[in-house]
């Protein structure tokens, strides 16, 4: 399936300029390893760690939580907490 | 029903029950840190750098090996080598390997058979430096001729021709900010600046550490996460994690400051060195101040367009923020992406630098960067407020994000509360009490993420009928409490039925700290999944006694019930009932949940303040002060009023007074709480609280964390209700005496 993924606007350089790339997956995981074979200059933003929001939820980004085209999906550099 | 339409009916939800640890605590029994001992056990101390950047040439240690009682000393000679990323970073920063990066850097240590031989022995280490240029303000560090502390460090992130010092830039936002501040009426720009801050939290960090030839080991440590010491060590020394077993001590304050290693892998090294005996390490409050924490200082530009009715139209900020001589430190990206996160802004932009200095490695603080940037952006709100003749709760009304909002930092918003907490913070009675002289009233908002993370619990039942729940969690905010109360209504038994306890990392999995607020909602959600586990076994055993399907058993009120007329005539089977002729039934009831959890919901909080200045000393008095925020739900709102007012009273410390204050030779110059002020209770008011509750519909009684935000309103509130009193507006903290009176004389 298709789902749309936001990037922050730092991530759009590295792909080809547009503010949202469109992958094939069904995971987290497999959108990563979608997003990486898409635009190789993601891959190190992503190994550094990122922050995945899933429909306004700021998940921690593990690979096996579903998504669906429904899904509005942005990509967070990585949030930590005191 | 969906758990959000939950509006009340709980038996103990939202109860104030006595605290499981108040008698320890508040009669000595309960065991800190420091309080850990060990037969045969030495006691260590640290050497630590006096120098803000200087390369090490020799340690000659052959004087303190030859004091009586001293047992060994470890450099970093004595740690693997070939580490790489954060994993190098923790061993660099627990002990400097040919370069000390800041004032207070470890360079060796010594254990010895007491803690006065060790500090005697410490002072004999002989240690040949040759000093390095230095820098340890932000801007300076990212000027042309600034000292490199480490070349090559940068991230692929920073653009070409900055100063090696600049190690990542980040940048993100929406809509068109061009065209949205030629939409506006005002716009006005500004530079804010905020020191340094440390946790201050009352109890230093202090271990007990033993590890063998064999790379078995144990430490006993005061800590907001073990599974982090016990990862964090392992990678430094270079032992499996599974061979190192981390009990967590009660803790005294942690604030984010203790979610990371400092001196622990030390204590281990010396023990080794020493052949396996118990190595106890405690730092004085100097060590503390500096080579632990703090927080960033930053230094930020704020761009805000408005119309003059309120409405923004947007918004820019660039903010630099230094962590320490260590990427990664700084909470730059938190920083921005809190920045506006409580408004809804058709234009933003954001950038970021991360930079390099010489201090020490930052640690996360209470919401990490939200208190910066609520200062630079709610400062900046207040000031156009005023020139526009505008209330500053009603144009943050205005402009106020709601669900379906999209966040200044993407997403769109799912449930959350801010708006109420401005409504509720409008409808307060502080905001109607008279001003006299030289007072002045500030408002100020804020937002927090909040945070889910890995979790493991278990919950056992007892032969009793009790309940037994283990949690990895360490409780620094009321959590074990909050945990027993959720447990205590799920399964329909009483609060002192629940015990919950904080486990080593032999006893469970993997457990992230508790930090981003999450113990309650994380460990508090994985434990009601568990009591459901147990739940479900209890009508299971119940059922087989009865003869019946399981099916046909529910839990009703601390027992299993036939599950109507046509499961049968049986009378309820309490859970005593069930727990005590367990082991014929089947064996031990329990239950377990590991999970990342979702749901987590974000938290906004207002905060109100009063203060008076003295005109002739510049000196600020906190009248009153009123905390408004969203906890989703408050289990024990006890508990709950304390974080917003220890938030606040740490938020009024950063406004007010604290701040790190390096001589020109790089060294720290108040490395105590006499020069390092932090606020006590007779400096402060009564804080007034109201907990407003919009439930999270991703955790099963609603909870939002609550740890985190309150400490961010006050930096610009205080600013505010000090500009509102004097006319004098600070754009860099502290807003101490000093600085407060000469910017009154020149306004």
């Amino acid at each position: 399936m298709t789902v749309r993924v936001h990037l922050w606007s730092g991530l759009r350089r590295l792909a080809g300029g547009a503010d949202a790339v469109e992958v094939e997956a069904a995971t987290i995981g497999q959108m990563f390893d979608a997003l990486i074979a898409l635009h190789p200059g993601l891959e190190p933003f992503i190994k550094a760690g990122v922050s995945v929001a899933i429909d306004g939820e700021v998940t921690s980004g593990g690979r096996n939580i579903p998504i669906a085209p429904e899904n509005e999906i942005y990509l967070l550099q990585r949030v930590k907490g005191g | 029903m969906p758990k959000d339409e939950l509006k009340g009916g709980f038996r103990l939800i939202g109860t104030r029950p006595n605290r499981p640890d108040g008698l320890d605590k508040v009669t000595g029994r309960a065991r800190y840190g420091a309080d850990i001992v060990a037969a045969n056990m030495l006691h260590a101390a640290v050497v630590r750098s006096p120098h803000a950047h200087a390369r090490i040439k020799k340690i000659d240690a052959s004087r303190a090996l030859a004091l009586e009682g001293v047992k060994a000393v470890v450099t970093r000679a004595d740690f693997p080598t070939g580490l790489t990323g954060e994993d190098w970073n923790l061993q660099e920063n627990t002990i400097a390997g040919d370069t000390a990066l800041y004032d207070g850097h470890a360079v060796a240590a010594v254990a010895a058979t007491s803690a006065l031989v060790a500090q005697d022995a410490a002072r004999l280490i002989e240690v040949e430096y040759e000093i390095l240029p230095h820098v340890t303000d932000v801007d300076a560090a990212m000027a042309p001729d600034a000292p490199v502390i480490r070349a090559g460090y940068a991230d692929h992130s920073v653009p070409e021709g900055m100063h090696p010092n600049v190690v990542r830039y980040i940048d993100f936002g929406h809509g068109d900010t061009e065209a949205g501040f030629a939409a506006a009426d005002l716009i006005r720009e500004h530079t804010y600046k905020t020191e340094a801050t440390h946790q201050g939290y009352i109890e230093p960090h202090a271990c007990l550490g033993q590890l063998g030839a064999d790379g078995r080991g144990e430490m006993w440590v005061c800590t907001q996460g073990h599974w982090y010491i016990r990862r964090m060590c392992a990678a430094v020394l270079g032992i499996d994690a599974a061979n190192l077993r981390v009990t967590p001590s009660e803790i005294g304050g942690g604030f984010g400051g203790k979610t990371t290693i400092f001196m622990e892998p030390l204590a281990l090294a010396l023990s080794r060195k020493a052949g396996g005996r118990p190595v106890k390490l405690v730092m004085s409050r100097a060590e503390v101040l500096r080579a632990t924490g703090p927080t960033a200082s930053a230094s930020m530009d704020v761009k805000i367009g408005m119309k003059k009715d309120g409405t923004i139209t947007a918004a820019a900020v660039n903010f630099r923020m230094q962590g320490g001589a260590f990427i990664g430190m700084s909470p730059v990206t938190e920083a921005l992406q809190c920045a506006f996160a409580c408004y809804d802004i058709p234009a933003l932009m954001h950038e970021g630098y991360e930079v390099l200095a010489n201090r020490p490695k930052a640690a996360a603080y209470r919401a990490p960067g939200a208190p910066m940037a609520a200062f630079a952006v709610e400062s900046l709100l207040d000031e156009m407020c005023r020139e526009l003749a505008l209330d500053p709760l009603r144009v943050r009304l205005k402009n106020a994000a709601k669900e379906g909002t999209k966040s200044s930092y993407g997403p769109s918003y799912n449930r959350i509360g801010f708006v109420e907490t401005l409504e509720a913070a409008l409808a307060h009675p502080n905001l109607a009490a008279p001003l006299g002289p030289n007072q002045g009233r500030g408002v100020a908002s804020a937002f927090w993420f909040n945070h889910g993370g890995e979790t493991s619990v278990s919950l056992a039942i007892g032969e009793d009928g009790t309940v037994q729940v283990s949690v990895g969690t360490p409780d620094i905010g009321g959590s074990r409490a909050s945990i027993a109360l959720m447990v205590a209504e799920r399964i329909g038994i009483e609060y002192d039925a629940v015990r919950v306890n904080v486990v080593e990392t032999g006893a469970l999995g993997v457990n992230e700290p508790t930090h981003g607020s999450r113990a309650t909602f994380a460990s508090g959600k994985a434990a009601v999944e568990a009591a459901e586990q147990a739940i479900a076994e209890m009508c299971r055993r119940a059922a087989a006694e009865w003869g019946i399907d399981a099916e046909a058993v529910e839990w009703v009120d601390g027992a299993a019930c036939p599950a109507g007329p046509n499961a049968g005539k049986f009378p309820p089977m309490t859970i005593a009932e069930i727990g005590a002729k367990m082991g014929g039934t089947g064996g031990p009831i329990s239950g377990h949940h590991e999970s990342v959890p979702g749901g987590v919901g974000a938290s906004f909080g207002t905060h109100v303040v009063d203060v008076e200045v003295d005109p002739a000393t510049g000196k600020t008095t906190v009248l009153r002060y009123l905390v408004v925020q969203d906890a989703g739900r408050a289990i024990h709102p006890a508990y709950v009023e304390g974080q917003y007012q220890g938030g606040a009273a740490q938020g009024i410390g950063w406004a007010l007074n604290e701040e790190y204050v390096y001589g020109a030779d790089g060294r720290l110059q108040n490395p105590v709480f006499l020069d390092y002020r932090i606020p006590v209770a007779s400096d402060l008011p009564m804080i007034d609280t109201v907990i407003v509750e919009v439930p999270n519909p991703g955790h099963p009684y609603g909870v939002r964390g609550v740890g985190e935000t309150g400490i961010a309103p006050p930096l610009p509130a205080i600013a505010n209700a000090v500009a509102a009193a004097t006319g004098a507006r600070l754009r860099s903290l502290p807003i101490s005496p000093p600085k407060l009176l000469a910017a009154m004389k020149h306004k």
